[in-house]
């Protein structure tokens, strides 16, 4: 795969209205750098370095490499026959994230962070997660090149994803447990954000998702951006045109502005991003900040939050933990302000029956945030004509979930 | 000239150091918070900081963040804390009140009606720890013309152009933090935290407190000989957490709370 052009990740220009943030990181009104002093001149290092790095060619091509021989990418393009048939119309196909090492997307940025933690000197990363993915691709990569490797995990989800949890400490990190709070995702994000500002001195910062100050949602949207770099190319291959509508989960949304990202000027290419519905948009149960949030002030950014009247955060609800948080990344909230992308949610039980039509029709046991995808993506595919192509990115494997699942069926294993 | 100012003048006047105790509104709920700041005034406090409490709480340890949760759990709004500053300035008109806090609260109410409000009641500056002065151009809009004073932090880490935006941007005095970390950590570097504020001064001729860390009379002795004085608030917030919500904390509990804060008062005395 073609690496990533300098041009493409440095600075707005007025030509190009999808080339942002700027130089404060705001994407439109959204983004920004809302962190306490301490940690200013942390990211404002990292947004230097990681400028000064993306203007090298040799530095993309050390990710290319490692995202060829270590993860084992390009991840295929893959056409669900039966899943087509069965829903009858577009054309269903998946992009198969989940054949990455360490089974999921994840691992497209912490390659690009660990990287930059190497050059810039830092010994210890540290790393928030929620389904335990970020974490996984976080210690996988830390084992790699030899660095030390906190991660911080909500005591409610360790509790939800003990085998990852256990995959990370065989790989020799550390897991914290996260008391505070609602002890889930949002609340590790404090706790890792206290650490950096602790030991800022020698610990580099790998934020899993495209969120968080000025530069991460930047940073974390370019290392992602190989997934539709990969689909435009794959698809011009396979059917000689690109997709009529791309569908991805969001939770902080990295894996769906990963694939967004390349085709936003492709004003043919209709997109959905799907988010945790939970019991129902109606009922207040879910995490689906911008289907059914409002714009506030969390984790560095100013983005489409869950909050209450009062401005709280409001403690959020999915099945999955890796969509289990009140934020979202700024590009996506400034892309659903301006209508480019549409942004929808699939309920938890949509998302589990995606999570078992998948495995019997396709032999794909999907994550079960992939799963939310599969599920409206499906149901867009059957409104569409059999002529359409719906590109579905199936962000990661379910291997993970299946206790989840199995306790919902009341077996266990 | 703010009350701030004032104060802050006062106290040069009379070589003495500013003393700010910081406590979270509604910890552990709303009229013992008023008993309390009452009680800090007694107890040698020059201003109060009043903490607007948030569910999320990153620049925190785990004092503060408690202390935060069980506002919250009290139901302590943004709102709320107003009120409890209408009623403070109902029977003291001079000890100024500092909002101190996260933005989603503030930004969920609006900066003109925040500003409004906190204008109303008789609160005097605002400090919000999650907002750069470089994205404050709209609350500042909101808040000067209301004679509103924005506080700021400095930390060790803090470069040498920011220094600069940051004195600009502030007014009535520039909180210093002592160390790289969370609040109620403790103070490891004594000469980094000098030779910091006496290039402060060649910056700007603001007050200087230094907050942080500071947990007990010795340390406010070391903190406050080197600045204007100190700001003091996981070691009272502490004490705080010992006290019985709903109940009416008695004369004694109030004093026994705020002890921490008079002994630091008796303490930095009488540095010159």
């Amino acid at each position: 795969m073609s690496t990533v052009k300098p041009e493409q990740v440095v600075g707005a220009t007025a030509a190009d209205p999808f080339s942002g943030p700027d130089a404060h990181g705001h994407f439109g009104r959204y983004g920004g750098v809302f962190v306490g002093e301490t940690l200013i001149a942390a990211v404002e290092e990292l947004d230097k370095v990681y400028t000064t790095m993306a203007g090298k060619p040799e530095f993309w091509a050390e990710i290319d490499r490692d995202l060829k021989f270590y993860v084992g990418r390009p991840s295929p393009l893959y056409v669900a026959e039966r899943l087509t048939a069965h829903f009858g119309g577009a054309k269903i196909v998946l992009k198969r994230e989940d054949l990455n090492h360490t089974g999921a997307h994840k691992i497209n940025n912490t390659i690009g962070q660990a990287l930059l933690a190497k050059f810039m000197g830092k010994p210890r990363i540290i790393a928030e997660t929620g389904a335990g993915q970020h974490g996984v691709a976080s210690a996988t990569i830390a084992a790699r090149l030899g660095l030390q490797c906190d991660v911080y995990m909500g005591a409610e989800d360790i509790k939800r994803q003990s085998a990852n949890v256990y995959r990370m400490k065989l790989m020799g990190a550390r897991v914290i447990a996260v008391e505070s709070g609602s002890r889930t995702l949002k609340d590790a994000l404090n706790e890792a954000l206290r650490d950096w500002a602790t030991n800022v001195d020698n610990t580099y910062y790998i934020i899993g998702t495209a969120a968080g100050p000025h530069p991460y949602p930047r940073m974390v949207r370019d290392f992602q951006s190989v997934i539709g770099r990969e689909a435009r190319q794959q698809s011009m291959e396979l059917f000689r045109r690109l997709p009529d509508a791309l569908v991805a989960c969001v939770g902080g949304g990295s894996n769906a502005i990963g694939l967004f990202h390349p085709f936003l000027h492709d004003t043919d290419v209709s997109m959905y991003g799907v988010e945790a519905g939970g019991d129902g948009l109606e009922t207040g149960r879910h995490a689906a900040p911008l289907s059914a949030g409002r714009p506030g002030v969390l984790h560095g950014n100013r983005t489409y939050l869950m909050t209450d009247a009062a401005g709280q955060i409001m403690e959020t609800h999915s099945v999955s933990a890796g969509l289990d948080y009140p934020g979202v990344g700024p590009e996506h909230a400034w892309l659903k302000d301006i209508g480019r992308v549409n942004y929808v949610a699939a309920t938890d039980t949509e998302a589990l029956e995606a999570f078992r039509y998948l495995s019997r029709m396709e032999g794909i046991i999907p994550a079960l945030e992939s799963a939310h995808a599969i599920a409206y993506g499906c149901k867009l595919a059957a409104q569409l004509p059999k002529d359409r192509i719906v590109v579905i990115n199936l962000s990661g494997r379910g291997d993970k979930d299946i206790h989840t699942v199995a306790g919902i069926d009341g077996i266990e294993i | 000239m703010s009350r701030i100012s004032q104060t802050m003048a006062a106290l040069r006047a009379a070589k003495r150091k500013v003393l700010i105790p910081y406590l979270v509104a509604g910890d552990p709920d709303k009229g013992t918070t008023l008993a309390l700041m009452h009680a800090l005034v007694a107890a040698g406090a020059d201003i109060i900081e009043l903490g607007i409490p948030f569910s999320d709480p990153s620049s925190d340890g785990t004092v503060i963040q408690l202390g935060a949760e069980r506002a919250l759990r009290e139901g302590t709004t943004l709102h709320d804390v107003m009120d409890i500053v209408r009623q403070f300035r109902a029977h003291d008109a001079t000890t100024p009140i500092v909002l101190m806090g996260y933005l989603n609260p503030i930004e969920i109410m609006g900066y003109e009606a925040f500003a409004s409000a906190a204008q109303a009641v008789g609160a005097d500056g605002v400090l919000i720890v999650d907002m750069p002065a470089y994205e404050c151009a709209e609350l500042f809009d909101a808040v000067r013309p209301r004679g509103l004073d924005t506080v700021f932090l400095v930390a060790p880490t803090t470069t040498q152009s920011r220094l600069a935006s940051i004195c600009a941007s502030s007014t009535g005095y520039l909180y210093y933090v002592s160390l790289k970390g969370v609040t109620g950590a403790a103070i490891t570097d004594k000469g980094d935290i000098k030779s910091k504020i006496e290039h402060l001064r060649t910056m700007t001729d603001l007050p200087v407190v230094v907050g942080f860390g500071i947990k007990d009379a010795a340390s406010a002795v070391d903190m406050a000989s080197i600045s204007d004085g100190v700001i003091v608030g996981s070691a009272l917030v502490d004490a705080i957490s010992r006290l019985h919500r709903g109940g009416v904390a008695t004369p004694d509990d109030l004093a026994a709370t705020v002890a921490v804060i008079a002994s630091i008062r008796s303490a930095i005395e009488n540095i010159k």
